[in-house]
């Protein structure tokens, strides 16, 4: 009975997080136009939040594409076809691992990174100051930070595949002895622009839900060195979560 | 000038009457009274959990009373919308007790703030308004620090240099003096005086350090039980007779005030049924 009850309560509270989470989004959709005339603060976070992410992105997209090699090898030549390791590495980055695990990075390093600065901020009273100052924190610190985590995950993804393509070339055609020719003319003749749209819509969607929630979370914190902990952690709980579920809602609606 | 000084009239700047507002069970204000006059210091004073600071919140719009109004210059504090609050604020400049610098900006960038978001003015400009903010506070050589590297009463000055840049009519000081040395907390009292008569400002400065306020205020409101209990020069209030105003100027612990936040009975509390779990 209380098991019931408690999953409901949560249930519920689960709604309200995700209603006031839309209204937020909402009022930073409002806000986008006029913010995006700051340019400067944007690219200032763009970079913030790319400069974080690049080094781990670039590391992790080289051993999945590696290991994706290793595997797709192994698969593949029970089936005699190792000439087509180019297209399925190339696709499995560039429809799905590129995007998920690149947002999954991001939520764990830029995404925690910008929950606890907005929650420190507002537990050091300088959210408060800057209202007192008549300025607009949602306009100022949260909105730049969104749209800066907005543009640099596809950008990130992008690099994240790229050298994903990269680890698994190394794998397949240096060390296994894959036919260099094949391997590229293959990938070239069977990825087609519906595919990597469906990698880059899913990179845009993705950074919009990453971003929101860590703006969300950091901005909703409670102002303590506790809440702004609880703030990250739910940053990457949450994000990892919603990358999964909306991955396969957009797989599925696309196919 | 701004728009606070605009229509000065014989009103005084700020006028609260009736003044109503609760958190939870606590009836923080009940029925206050309070005028700040234009050009002159004003020192609110109370013991901890009076409402000083609940009060100034007031004041700034970041809360809204249950009762009674709110009026600063032309504004109707309690009814004005976000823009028309925004807009009042811009004269208003606000000292934080622990500064609330911005930590990713250095102390230029913190005093240039303000100028920033809300002018257009040319970087030499902004620059000259700056250094001499940052030279009356006596920190022009800090310029570049980041507040990380400050120290507290120095955080403390840079956020009174970025307080006064937008030249406000009135500026509002929440505890200057907590957590100052001797030193600093001279520098601090000169400059709150200094600043009112060199810009022709009005000074609210929140404190419970009494012997401070008598070398900074014009004239001095003591709260209490959510009403203003006493009020008058500095003076006059340590020669007050009433029993309130005498307790607390004078430090007394036993007096009508009462040192305990509500609670149930004591010997309820400690050997009640809750006790017993
Ligand atoms: N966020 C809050 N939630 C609930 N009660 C609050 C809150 N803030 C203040 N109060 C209550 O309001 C009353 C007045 O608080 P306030 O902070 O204005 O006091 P103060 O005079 O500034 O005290 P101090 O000198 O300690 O700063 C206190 O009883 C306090 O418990
Ligand atoms: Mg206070």
């Amino acid at each position: 009975m209380s098991v019931l009850r408690e999953l409901g309560e949560s249930f519920v509270s689960f709604l309200r997080i995700l209603g006031d989470m839309a209204l937020f989004l909402l009022r930073l959709v409002m806000y986008t136009p006029r913010g995006l005339l700051r340019f400067r603060l944007v690219v200032h976070q763009v970079h913030n939040t790319g400069a974080l992410s690049l080094v781990i992105i670039m590391i992790s997209g080289l051993f999945v594409g590696m290991v994706l090699a290793l595997q797709g090898f192994d698969l593949l030549a029970r089936f005699n076809s190792e000439d087509a390791l180019g297209t399925a590495a190339a696709l499995a980055l560039i429809k799905e691992l590129g995007p998920v695990v690149t947002a999954l990075l991001f939520a764990g390093r830029a995404g925690t990174a910008l929950a606890s600065e907005i929650g420190l901020m507002k537990a050091t009273e300088q959210l408060s100051a800057m209202e007192m100052m008549a300025v607009d924190p949602m306009r100022r610190v949260v909105l730049p930070r969104f749209l800066g985590g907005v543009i640099a995950m596809p950008l990130l993804v992008a690099i994240f595949t790229a050298i994903g393509i990269f680890g698994a070339w190394l794998v397949g055609v240096v060390m296994m002895g894959v036919d260099a020719g094949s391997f590229w003319s293959q990938m070239q003749a069977n990825v087609s622009g519906d595919e990597i749209f469906e990698g880059v819509f899913k990179s845009v969607v993705f950074g919009i839900a990453a971003s929101l929630i860590a703006v969300y979370e950091g901005y909703r914190a409670w102002p303590t060195a506790e809440g702004v902990g609880r703030a990250t952690t739910r940053t990457v709980v949450l994000t990892a979560v919603s990358v999964l579920i909306l991955d396969y809602m957009i797989t599925a609606a696309l196919l | 000038m701004g728009t606070l000084r605009a229509d000065r009239g014989d009103r005084p700047l700020v006028e609260i009457r009736g003044l109503g507002f609760r958190r939870g069970a606590v009836k923080v204000f009940d029925g206050l009274d309070l005028d700040i006059q234009h050009g002159r210091v004003t020192a609110i004073m109370g013991s901890s959990g009076a409402g000083k600071t609940t009060l100034l919140r007031m004041i700034t719009g970041q809360l809204r009373p249950d009762a009674g109004s709110v009026r600063v210059g032309p504004y109707d504090v309690a009814t004005l919308s976000v823009d028309r609050l925004y807009e009042m604020r811009r004269n208003i400049g606000m000292l934080f007790q622990n500064g609330a610098l911005l930590t990713d900006l250095d102390v230029f960038e913190n005093v240039a703030f303000p100028l920033r978001e809300h002018t257009r003015l040319p970087e030499r400009l902004i620059r000259h308004i700056v250094l001499t903010k940052l030279e009356a506070v006596g920190l022009r050589g800090a310029a570049r620090l980041l507040p990380q590297a400050l120290s507290g009463g120095m955080a403390r000055r840079v956020a009174l240099a970025r307080a006064v840049v937008m030249d406000p009519d009135l500026l509002i000081y929440d505890e200057p003096f907590v957590g100052l040395d001797p030193i600093s907390m001279g520098v601090v009292v000169r400059l709150i005086r200094r600043l009112n008569e060199a810009l022709g400002i009005t000074s609210i400065v929140i404190s419970h350090d009494i012997h401070e306020l008598r070398d900074v205020s014009d004239h001095s409101f003591l709260l209490g039980d959510g009403r203003v209990i006493g009020e008058g020069a500095h003076r006059e209030l340590m020669a007050s007779e009433a029993p309130l105003v005498r307790q607390f100027m004078h430090g007394e612990a036993d007096g009508p005030v009462a040192f305990h936040y509500p609670a149930p009975d004591y010997a309820d509390d400690l050997f009640g049924p809750e006790s017993r779990g």
